[in-house]
């Protein structure tokens, strides 16, 4: 049985979507789709388990073995990766269930099948299968985006796909160069393909800096991150919380193809570019982040900032930093989704005021200003949460580092920064009432539901949760990373040990 | 042959870049399906340019790479479904705010 876990987070979220669509009815959509992703995080958390031993699980698609055939790869990363979206996708999932999902018919499906993209994405070990999750992902996100209509959502959907398939485009490219030069698409075999001697073409060299293009445009590096903040912001709250791990997947995806393919063939290839641009989304998120007008669109920045943050970890390919990375990304993936969450619940209390930062009538129940404070202070990094463990695991490992005295000086500001913006979005969403409008106790707050509370308040609990359980989180993270930079250990267990048995065709 | 495929592929590029830039969805939609061509060719390109040979592996017998040909069936479906999504945002946009800009701006809010 345990041979066929890998493919078990692909295929629960297919047969759930299968199954979504035979029955509208909302009842049964709900139970399906909850059940699915609580099955989710269940074979996930299962994988994590047994990959933890250290073993590379190659699941061969078909029985075809690499590099011929589609494989699927877990390792500790890939089994880590999917378990955080299916509890990030049970989160989101629980919250719909609160009554969105009645706006749009086929939220469930759409969602599951989103989940489908995102786990096989991490999971494949090919990479035109990669840019085929890729686009599952998309076109689920595509449609959860516009699904519930609107003006801005519409406009928002334009731009986003149209960037999105520009971007697959330019993957197609990268891929059609890669199989031009190399004659694979394997990634352990691509690897392995350029340490013989006499393959360092520059086509290949070519080839890998265009999928870098995509990965990062995924990831919203500077120059391709203009799209991000709206997009993110007009989405549908529990929709946007998902899309916080999507940058993720560019970002993972990056760092394995950094540390496995271009590190050791092209050290030069990501360095000098990689860590200014990403120190300029740093600056340009917190700058977003401060001229916010209301809280979903801070919080999109904030994703952003997040990913600004991580992008600094490809560039280095070492194992002490995506180590502090991979922390990182946990607690960003959390903090940044439980954003939109709890903007979305603290906007329908505020009457027509809503999220935006004006002043409105107040009838906030406590708990949402206790959240409130206690999902700023994991963002903005304060102690004793896991924003502050994280930024602190990253600073301490960035100290080495030739870009060291940048990357400090810019981390900290941020940080200052945007506890600044988050305390003002907090002192007027909570405190400041509308002159002449005192907050009366017969007015009966909009009902919010235990269902959102629950799944907002869950994805909360995570800053205090992942600061408790530090130490075993970190050692992990400390266990991913190293075996991630093992490249020798997973071309071999993809390939087999001896690569240069396997009989191929020759190419002029 | 291969300065046939490399205009074609360069010609479709050129166009496509161009009417993606356009500021209507028409012209958008119509270079996004014009860059995809040319993707599809420089794929099946990939495989290198053989005429006259099957797909398929017999002992002895010339064959053309058949993965390209896979690679691109694959594109094809993705990037029609993507098209015709598009398309259908467009059309909704369209009636939403009347005007057919990429920006979708309603009336009231055009400077």
């Amino acid at each position: 049985m345990s041979q066929h876990a890998p493919i078990l987070p692909i295929l629960i979220p297919l047969l759930a979507a299968l199954l979504l669509l035979l029955q509208p009815r909302l009842p049964f959509q709900r139970a399906v789709g909850l059940l699915a992703s609580l099955l989710g995080v269940i074979a996930t958390a299962w994988l994590t388990l047994l990959t933890d031993d250290g073993t590379l699980r190659v699941y061969a698609l078909g029985d075809w073995a690499a590099p011929f055939g589609i494989v699927l790869v877990v390792d500790r990363l890939a089994a880590a990766m999917t378990l955080l979206t299916a509890l990030l996708g049970l989160c989101c999932v629980l919250y719909a269930s609160g009554g969105f999902d009645a706006e749009g018919r086929f939220f469930h499906p759409l969602f599951q099948l989103q989940l489908l993209g995102l786990n096989g994405a991490f999971l494949t070990g090919d990479l035109f299968n990669l840019f085929v999750f890729f686009e599952i992902m998309l076109l689920a996100s595509y449609a959860l985006l516009a699904q519930t209509g609107g003006l801005a959502r519409t406009r928002a959907g334009i731009a986003y796909v149209v960037l999105n398939l520009l971007g697959s485009s330019l993957f197609l490219i990268a891929l059609g160069l890669l199989y031009a030069t190399l004659g694979t698409l394997n990634l352990a075999d691509v690897a392995y393909r350029l340490s013989l001697p006499g393959m360092h073409h520059n086509g290949a060299r070519l080839a890998l800096a265009l999928l870098c293009a995509v990965f990062v445009l995924k990831a919203a590096l500077l120059p391709l991150s203009f799209w991000l903040p709206h997009t993110y912001a007009a989405a549908p709250a529990p929709v946007a919380a998902l899309f916080a791990i999507m940058t993720k997947v560019g970002i993972v995806s990056l760092l394995r193809l950094q540390v496995i393919a271009i590190d050791p063939a092209y050290p030069d290839l990501l360095y000098g570019w990689l860590s200014t641009l990403a120190l300029a989304t740093l600056l340009f998120a917190v700058l977003g982040a401060i001229a916010a007008k209301d809280m979903k669109t801070l919080s999109a920045w904030l994703v952003l900032l997040s990913a600004g943050t991580l992008l600094l970890v490809p560039a280095q390919a070492s194992a002490e930093i995506s180590a502090a990375g991979l922390f990182y990304l946990a607690h960003s993936a959390f903090a940044g989704a439980a954003c939109f969450l709890l903007a979305e619940l603290i906007g329908e209390q505020r009457g027509a005021a809503g999220h935006t930062f004006s002043t409105g009538t107040n009838r906030l129940p406590a708990w949402s200003g206790i959240a409130f404070i206690v999902l700023a202070m994991t963002l903005a990094g304060l102690p004793p949460f896991s924003g502050f463990l994280g930024k602190l695991m990253l600073l301490d490992t960035f100290r080495g580092v030739e870009a060291g005295v940048a990357v400090w000086t810019l981390l900290l500001l941020a940080a200052f920064l945007v506890m600044m913006a988050l305390a003002r979005a907090g002192s007027i969403l909570i405190w400041e009432n509308a002159p002449g409008e005192t907050p009366s106790p017969d007015l009966p707050a909009a009902a919010s539901g235990w269902r959102r509370i629950s799944a907002t308040l869950c994805l909360i609990a995570a800053g205090p949760l992942l600061a408790l359980f530090a130490q075993p989180v970190s050692g992990y993270a400390q266990r991913t990373a190293t075996q991630l930079h093992d490249t020798r250990a997973y071309i071999h267990g993809v390939l087999g040990n001896d690569p240069a048995t396997i009989q191929r065709e020759r190419r002029e | 042959m291969e300065l046939l495929l490399a205009l074609a592929i360069g010609l479709l590029t050129t166009c496509g870049v161009y009417l993606v830039l356009r500021e209507r969805t028409f012209p958008v939609i119509l270079g996004l399906t014009l860059l995809s061509y040319a993707v599809n060719l420089f794929l099946f390109a990939s495989g290198r340019l053989s005429i006259d040979a099957p797909p398929l592996i017999a002992a002895g017998a010339r064959y053309t790479d058949p993965l390209p040909q896979a690679l691109i069936l694959t594109a094809i479906v993705i990037g029609f479904g993507m098209t015709a999504y598009l398309a259908m945002l467009a059309l909704r946009a369209l009636s939403e705010s009347g005007d057919d800009h990429v920006d979708a701006r309603q009336e009231d809010e055009r400077p």
